[in-house]
């Protein structure tokens, strides 16, 4: 029997403040940043970068030393995540359903948080609004051809005009197979209609729904494991997961250890 | 009308390895040199504090702007072109440096087989042996003229390497030691000397010492910080322009650097380069820069259009195949393929790393193995990388995991540091019906035509890569792996153009009939203008382009200098003098 899942996912809301113990009050400029800054000096401070000089400084710098206190400051202080608000999205039901969706590309499970509780859904939202989600940096002139598969994005879309078509497309299949809202099926029942975008099979305007369904899984990751300053990957939860490290200066004093260091990750927002 | 500016000597386009090394060159020799590049001015400064795999990696930070120009492409003949519209899919080079600053670092050398290959493919096979449509031809220079060019471009640069068992002749050792030797890469290397093979460390232009280069340039120490490949070193630890050409051009005091200075046109008086047109890009005012000499270093693509655009020299026929401009365009687009071993019970510290920090075997490389019972020609290079991976772009899973949901994510994360990949780099055979034109319908910011890209696979390249794939497989296994993956190749070449090794469209040769330019880069209908870069390769070693790029970079700058000396004149008597006239 399929989980219903509907306290975590059809009230985004009430998921996103369960989690505010948790979350980075990232105003509050916590012990750990100015030990960070104190033990690794000059580094930090900026001062590396030309010469000869990186070479002397890289070796003051051992991975997991001097840095074990930089997660404690994520939860120290007050929530205080004024970011956590839509700078794209103008309608709740839109939104709702990116939170479901991304939720089963990257479900909470018992490795830890899923895409809503590491914030993913602000983060597409914050680079919907940005030249990312409007092509800023693409070729977008005419005249606009579908071409062959192996031609790739050929939409004259923008992607965040190609993320309100797909995403109500969604709602759309899951009424047509379900009679309900996206929010409101089982979660089995979700999976099988992204499956049905993944794979292509959904009819959908202006671009293939393969292709919406690429971007919304790839830029879900992209939520999960980017630097926290983009609101995604909350509290660093996102690479404690993946006990990756974050933003580290240097590893030249620990790159031939044939164990696996595990070590505490740095945010950019350490660097500064 | 443009603004007309003073003539000067040496006018060079684009500040990335190729027109930062001619930039120096010429300077130190005195010229007064002006260096146009469309981008931003860029310094080591600009690249501390930005250790963001969203920014550069996925955004792709310091490519160019596909706004205001890409190019089209199709893999097939017979359709229409489109644009390649998405960052994604077009990484090249946009700012001060260019794609020299944003590289790996890895280093080669080609094999005397490549400058010599048409030769070598008769002698050995017979002349049958090249297939119909196969345009391969020697490049007029062997690699033992290149030698020393090649030993100056790693000096300057600082590469970090150790010898290669199988590696031609050298006239002297790297300038740095290799890079450590970690305990993924020496499993490869076990692994693949148990087979037989002869690994070496691979050549880096990542500096494993504080390094001071011939010019008096300082490359500091790699700190293996894995935010390599894609950015710019803020330690400035990797050989890239910044740190030495542009820098040791800026000392001459001979030398100016324009940003954001984008070349439309060159002029031509059907003889020679009278100059360029290029916009300010901040003001929008076009200016003429005349010029005794003219350099071309802006990468295969702008040196190719910017031929077409001012119509010189002939361009390339693929129908008669006559003409040169756009001729013999390749790329290593199949390189993408290997074999992956993921472990149960091993872990990496594959978060660490640098761009060109890893090692390879040449055992299959060139024409070292027999073609004879064969269904290809050329080979390739078997590596392994520890670029420092990035949690985004490191999501490996076995063949048969769902690429999204609980169990992606239970594997993916299982498997982020228990992946490692083995990957062939294959040799590039150039065709008839593969080259480089103008678009006929789609134009860039200006209103100018795009360059057009025609790219088909062919058997020889599906063959030589699944057998390049099956020794990736072979040595996967022989490390020990739990579960090997050996890549599936597509069928089609997928019209995208990212890693940066694109080649041709202004090839070398000793015949104006089969080539543009000829052993120093100079054009056959242009005595004052050279153009410098990958564009000049007639077909794609099997190694990383950025070495041969830097070597025929100061073998050109030697010949513009005895072009300037001399009172002109061409350089090199072509092989059918008679004929061109
Ligand atoms: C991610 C990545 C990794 C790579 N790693 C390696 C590696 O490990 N080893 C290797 O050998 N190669 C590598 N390459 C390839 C390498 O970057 C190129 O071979 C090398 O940089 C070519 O040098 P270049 O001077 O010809 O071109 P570039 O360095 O790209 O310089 C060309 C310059 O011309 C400018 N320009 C272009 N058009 C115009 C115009 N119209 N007007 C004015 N200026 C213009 C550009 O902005 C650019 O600055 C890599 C490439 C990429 C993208
Ligand atoms: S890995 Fe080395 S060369 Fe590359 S950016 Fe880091 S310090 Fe510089």
């Amino acid at each position: 029997m399929a989980e219903k899942n509907d306290d975590k996912q059809t009230d985004v809301n009430q998921s996103l403040s369960n989690s505010d113990e948790t979350t980075n009050s990232s105003s509050n400029e916590g012990i750990s940043r100015r030990t960070f800054i104190k033990n690794t000096g000059l580094v930090a401070g900026g001062v590396v970068g030309g010469g000869v000089l990186g070479g002397v400084l890289g070796n003051q710098w051992f991975a997991g030393t001097d840095t074990e206190t930089a997660g404690e400051a994520e939860t120290d202080g007050e929530s205080n995540n004024f970011q956590e608000a839509r700078m794209f999205f103008s309608r709740d039901e839109d939104f709702n359903i990116l939170n479901a969706a991304v939720e089963r590309i990257f479900p909470e499970d018992e490795n830890g948080p899923g895409a809503i509780a590491l914030g993913v859904p602000y983060f597409i939202d914050k680079q919907l609004a940005g030249s990312w989600g409007l092509n800023a940096k693409e070729y977008m002139r005419g005249p606009f051809q579908e071409g062959e598969p192996e031609q790739g994005y050929q939409s004259r879309m923008r992607r965040n005009e190609l993320f309100i078509v797909g995403l109500r497309r969604i709602n759309e299949v899951s009424e047509e197979q379900w009679q309900e809202k996206f929010v409101d099926i089982e979660i089995e029942q979700q999976d099988e209609v992204l499956m049905a975008f993944d794979n292509g099979d959904v009819e959908m305007k202006g671009a293939s729904s393969a292709l919406f369904f690429s971007l919304l899984r790839n830029v879900t990751l992209e939520g999960v494991y980017s630097d926290p300053l983009y609101g995604g990957n909350r509290n660093m939860e996102g690479w404690r997961m993946k006990e990756y490290p974050g933003a580290q200066p240097a590893y030249i004093n620990v790159i031939e250890d044939e164990e696996f260091i595990e070590t505490e990750p740095l945010s950019l927002r350490d660097h500064h | 009308m443009p603004e007309q500016l003073d003539k000067v000597e040496v006018l060079v386009v684009g500040s990335g390895w190729a027109g930062g090394i001619v930039s120096a060159e010429m300077a130190k020799e005195g010229y007064d040199v002006v260096c146009l590049e469309r981008g931003e001015e860029k310094s080591v400064e600009d690249y501390m504090h930005v250790k963001d795999e969203l920014r550069f990696t996925s955004r792709h930070e310091m490519m160019q702007d596909l706004s205001s120009e890409t190019v089209t492409s199709r893999h097939k003949r017979n359709i229409t072109a489109l644009p390649v519209r998405m960052q994604d899919d077009m990484n090249v080079g946009n700012d001060v440096g260019g794609g020299s600053v944003h590289w790996s670092g890895v280093t080669f050398r080609f094999l005397p087989y490549d400058f010599e290959i048409h030769t070598q493919t008769v002698d050995r096979y017979g002349e049958e042996k090249i297939p119909e449509g196969m345009t391969i031809q020697d490049w007029g220079i062997s690699y033992e003229e290149l030698e020393p060019y090649y030993d100056r471009f790693e000096k300057t640069a600082g590469i970090s390497g150790e010898p290669n068992p199988l590696g031609p002749d050298r006239s002297d050792d790297y300038p740095n030691p290799p890079m450590v030797e970690t305990p993924n890469i020496r499993l490869f290397r076990d692994a693949a000397e148990n087979l037989g093979n002869h690994t070496y460390m691979l050549p880096a232009a990542n500096s494993t010492t504080n390094y001071e280069n011939p010019d008096g340039q300082n490359v500091a120490q790699c700190q293996y910080c894995a935010f390599c490949s894609a950015y710019g070193c803020d330690y400035g630890a990797k050989g890239d322009p910044i740190v030495t050409v542009l820098a040791t051009a800026e000392e001459t005091g001979n030398f100016e650097l324009r940003a954001k200075s984008n070349v439309r046109r060159v002029n031509y008086d059907g003889e020679k380069a009278t100059g360029v047109i290029y916009e300010d890009a901040t003001t929008g005012i076009e200016y003429e820069q005349p010029a005794d000499v003219v350099v071309l270093g802006a990468f295969t693509f702008t040196n190719t259009r910017l031929l077409l655009l001012s119509e010189i020299g002939t361009p390339y026929n693929p129908d008669t195949v006559e003409g040169v401009i756009g001729k013999n365009f390749t790329g290593h687009f199949l390189s993408k393929y290997g074999a992956v071993a993921f472990f149960n019970d091993r872990k990496f510290n594959l978060h660490m790393g640098a761009g060109a920090l890893g090692a390879g075997f040449d055992d299959y490389a060139g024409d070292y193995i027999d073609h004879t019972d064969l269904d290809f020609l050329h080979g390739g290079e078997v590596e392994i990388r520890q670029y420092g991976d990035g949690p985004i772009d490191n999501n490996a899973v076995p063949e048969g995991t769902p690429n999204w949901g609980q169990e992606f994510k239970e594997k993916s994360l299982y498997y982020t540091n228990r992946n490692l990949r083995v990957h062939f780099q294959v040799g590039t055979l150039p065709w008839s019906f593969n080259y480089l034109d103008l678009d006929p319908t789609y134009k860039d910011q200006y209103g100018d035509p795009l360059l057009r890209v025609t790219n088909e696979y062919t058997d020889q390249d599906r063959n030589l890569m699944s057998y390049g794939v099956e020794v990736c497989r072979e040595v996967a296994e022989e490390m020990g792996a739990d579960i090997v993956d050996a890549e599936e190749i597509s069928e089609e070449f997928d019209n995208t153009f990212t890693g940066g090794h694109y080649a041709g469209g202004v090839i070398m040769g000793d015949d104006p009939e089969t080539s543009a330019v000829n052993n120093y880069l100079q054009m056959w209908d242009a005595e004052n203008l050279f153009v410098v870069g990958a564009s000049a390769f007639p077909h794609f070693g099997n190694y990383n382009p950025t070495g041969t790029v830097g070597a025929l970079a100061y073998r050109a700058a030697e010949g513009i200098e005895e072009y300037l000396n001399n009172g002109g004149g061409q350089l090199v008597s072509s092989k059918n003098s008679t004929q061109k006239a």
